[in-house]
């Protein structure tokens, strides 16, 4: 690093008599444009924010009276409950330079976990939903193992645990589905993520008339996915762990210098992504009442997908919470809207992809500022 | 060199034609099934069929899938394995009916024996034969079962589809025009959906199969169709899915009516519940279980020309019978049910 910061200077020594020259040239402009990239290294969920709200007048232009209605908005949180908790597991990791593929795999083998075990052999959800967490937890932190154990790169690692955990899945749920009905009997506990409340009611009866509430229908998943996101927002913001989470993916080799036990940091991390899932996959029996071991196949890289759409850089040690929750809502405001403009599921993906690489390109420009 | 003796030996021995000897050979055939995935129920219960089938027929089963739905490299391979292994015939449900058509005819070039099963090839005749559900006649079974359950109101329905993919695979357009037939609606080019100009249709939605995703298809078609009385979709998942999506807007309340296609056994237990009026049943351990008969014995049962494949047969189950529509009863349907 610092070979390099001194062959850069005498460079710069030699170049210094037409370089000014230059500078002055693209002044006006560059310094505009100087500007807004130091505004957005600043404040780098600023720019997922404003893709939002373009999302949202776009569509409120293209479907009329059914895309601003609240009744749609509250089906399109409910849409990307899921995607967004997962994805805020995503973003711990990829804070850390790393990359979590299993996600996906962690949720649905949790899923069954809970509610095969509390369902079909008859044990008390009492058991059966701590039993669920902890799996989510094990198989995070044999992610976080193998990754600093054998010290293999996370994308490795998380490609062959994907594999394992989609493996167990099918090995402990036999493929069978476990019905609505069936959960309501055996552990209704487990659906609670999908009660609804509706806010204006709510409020009524407490004899509040809130208007503007009117319409809106929540579900307990959304309420745990807005407590996920604070509570992992505190812990990455307030306390030690958090900023060593942060230095560990800024530069993990100052970050060891500086006293950070990196391993221990990135376990911790792998292990807290891992439980995230699980509860990600108790918010995922609320909305489908039941479990699925087929569902889920894109969980994953949707995941990735909101975490990089939110402004979190892959490269480590730059990104937050509340972006990727808006990435997560980003990409359900334009799948739904896309929806119901009329437009095929063709053009939803086209869409998301053009978003993605967007969100990557701005991400680099900024980077240059650092740099 | 030690293989080829000993297959110039069981020539002779078969030449010979004794009971003896026909176990022996029994004992050395070696038979593949390869479906599209491994974890899928239905595909699940075909496995399960040709086991079954394979150890009564006292022949060695080798099964194979592709890694997902879609996976045609994975069954190239799994074919590929299947000539190296020297086995004398196969059963495939392919994931891609036309990028497998070279491998399937190399494996036949090669002398291996091809059944085909749920999804036809294209064209079809590239399989030594096709055994399979006519997807068509299941969807027309619930199309007519919802028009004649609906009565006069049929002509003022309101209907919403959730199909399977945006590239709509054979099995995605054979149910949903079927059912399209069978309620009475002008189906234009029957192989392919969304070219219809009949009012009652209110919205398409494509649903991936996914109970998840079934249940947000459903919610997006809601704000479309607010007035929504009658709901198809492509399988029980989805079904499943839509019905989430209905009860979160107090629409399970018997206002709107869902029929599918599959006959999983969690799917006709919500045809008991009420949640699914009717949904036809396939039968994919029938199929893995024939093919295997049909591979080892190397007789292909008889094929009616006109429908160029083996129907292994649909059946429509629902508590609510209807005049002129054949079904069978839930508890019937639990007995055959699989997954």
């Amino acid at each position: 690093m610092s070979d390099d910061s001194t062959g850069s200077t005498s460079a710069e020594r030699g170049l210094k008599g037409a370089e000014q020259t230059v500078a002055s040239f693209e002044e006006p402009d560059a310094g505009f444009v100087r500007k807004l990239q130091g505004f957005l290294h600043e404040y780098p969920t600023s720019i997922p924010f404003i893709v939002l709200l373009i999302g949202v007048v776009i569509f409120a232009i293209a479907a009329p009276g059914k895309f601003l209605s609240p009744l749609n908005l509250s089906v399109v949180l409910q849409q990307v409950t899921i995607i967004a908790i997962l994805g805020i597991a995503q973003t711990l990791v990829i804070l850390t330079a790393g990359i979590d593929l299993s996600v996906g795999a962690i949720m649905i083998l949790c899923t069954v976990v809970m509610g095969r075990t509390a369902v079909v052999y008859g044990v008390p959800v009492i058991v059966a939903f701590p039993l669920g967490l902890l799996c989510g937890i094990t198989c995070g932190v044999i992610n976080g193992l193998i990754v600093t154990k054998l010290r293999l790169p996370p994308f490795i690692v998380t490609l062959g645990t994907w594999s394992i955990f989609g493996a167990l899945n099918v090995f402990y749920s036999q493929s069978e589905t476990i019905r609505q009905q069936d959960m309501e009997a055996a552990a209704p506990f487990l659906q609670l993520t999908g009660t609804l409340i509706k806010p204006f009611q709510a409020f009524q009866s407490w004899g509040l008339q809130l208007d503007f509430l009117r319409g809106w229908v929540l579900t307990y998943g959304s309420i745990l996915m807005v407590l996920v996101a604070i509570a992992i927002w505190y812990i990455l913001s307030k306390t030690a762990f958090g900023r060593h989470v942060y230095a560990t993916g800024d530069d993990p080799d100052s970050a060891r210098l500086a006293g950070i036990n990196t391993n221990r940091t990135l376990v911790g991390v792998y292990g807290l992504a891992g439980l995230i899932c699980a509860i990600a996959a108790w918010a995922f029996i609320g909305r489908i009442g039941g479990v699925s071991p087929q569902a889920g196949q894109t969980a994953n890289l949707d995941s990735i997908t909101a975490v990089v759409i939110g402004g979190t850089s892959l490269f480590g040690g730059r990104g937050s919470i509340i972006g990727t929750v808006i990435g997560a809502l980003i990409v359900g405001v334009f799948r739904n809207g896309l929806a119901l403009s009329g437009l095929e599921l063709l053009w939803q993906d086209f869409a998301v992809g053009v978003l993605i690489i967007v969100a990557v390109t701005i991400d680099q420009w900024i980077r240059k500022i650092s740099a | 060199m030690g293989f080829s003796i000993l297959k110039t030996a069981l020539a002779g021995v078969v030449v010979l034609g004794s009971m003896a000897a026909t176990a022996v050979l029994a004992q050395d055939v070696t038979v593949g099934l390869i479906t599209k995935t491994e974890t899928n129920p239905f595909f699940v219960k075909m496995r399960e069929g040709a086991q079954a089938k394979a150890k009564e027929l006292g022949v060695k089963l080798i099964t194979a899938a592709g890694k997902f739905d879609g996976d045609n490299d994975g069954q190239v391979a799994a074919i590929e394995n299947l000539i190296s292994a020297g086995a004398k015939g196969f059963a495939i449900v392919p994931s891609d009916s036309k990028a497998i058509v070279p491998t399937i005819k190399k494996a036949r070039d090669a002398g291996l024996m091809v059944i085909v099963l749920d999804t036809p090839l294209d064209p079809m005749n590239a399989a030594t034969a096709t055994f399979a559900t006519d997807n068509r006649k299941a969807g027309m079974l619930i199309g007519q079962w919802a028009a004649k359950t609906m009565g006069d109101k049929a002509k003022d329905a309101n209907i919403v589809l959730l199909d399977l993919a945006t590239n709509q695979p054979t099995v995605d357009y054979l149910r949903d025009q079927g059912f399209m037939a069978g309620f009475g609606i002008d189906v234009k080019d029957p192989n392919k959906y969304g070219d219809e100009d009949d009012k009652r249709i209110c919205d398409h939605e494509i649903s991936q199969g996914d109970q998840e995703k079934g249940r947000t298809a459903m919610e997006n078609a809601l704000t479309k169709c607010p007035n929504v009385n009658l709901v198809y979709t492509i399988n029980e998942p989805a079904a499943a899915g839509a019905w989430e999506a209905l009860k979160a807007v107090g629409k399970d309340d018997g206002s709107v009516m869902i029929v599918s296609v599959d006959g999983g056994c969690p799917g006709v237990k919500n045809v008991e519940a009420g949640v699914i009026g009717a949904t036809s049943q396939q039968y994919p351990l029938k199929m893995a279980s024939m093919a295997m008969e049909a591979i080892a014995s190397g007789k292909i049962p008889d094929i009616d020309p006109k429908v160029g494949f083996l129907d292994t047969g649909a059946q429509l189950v629902t508590a609510k019978p209807v005049d002129g529509v054949p079904s069978i009863s839930v508890d019937e349907g639990l007995k055959l049910c699989w997954g």
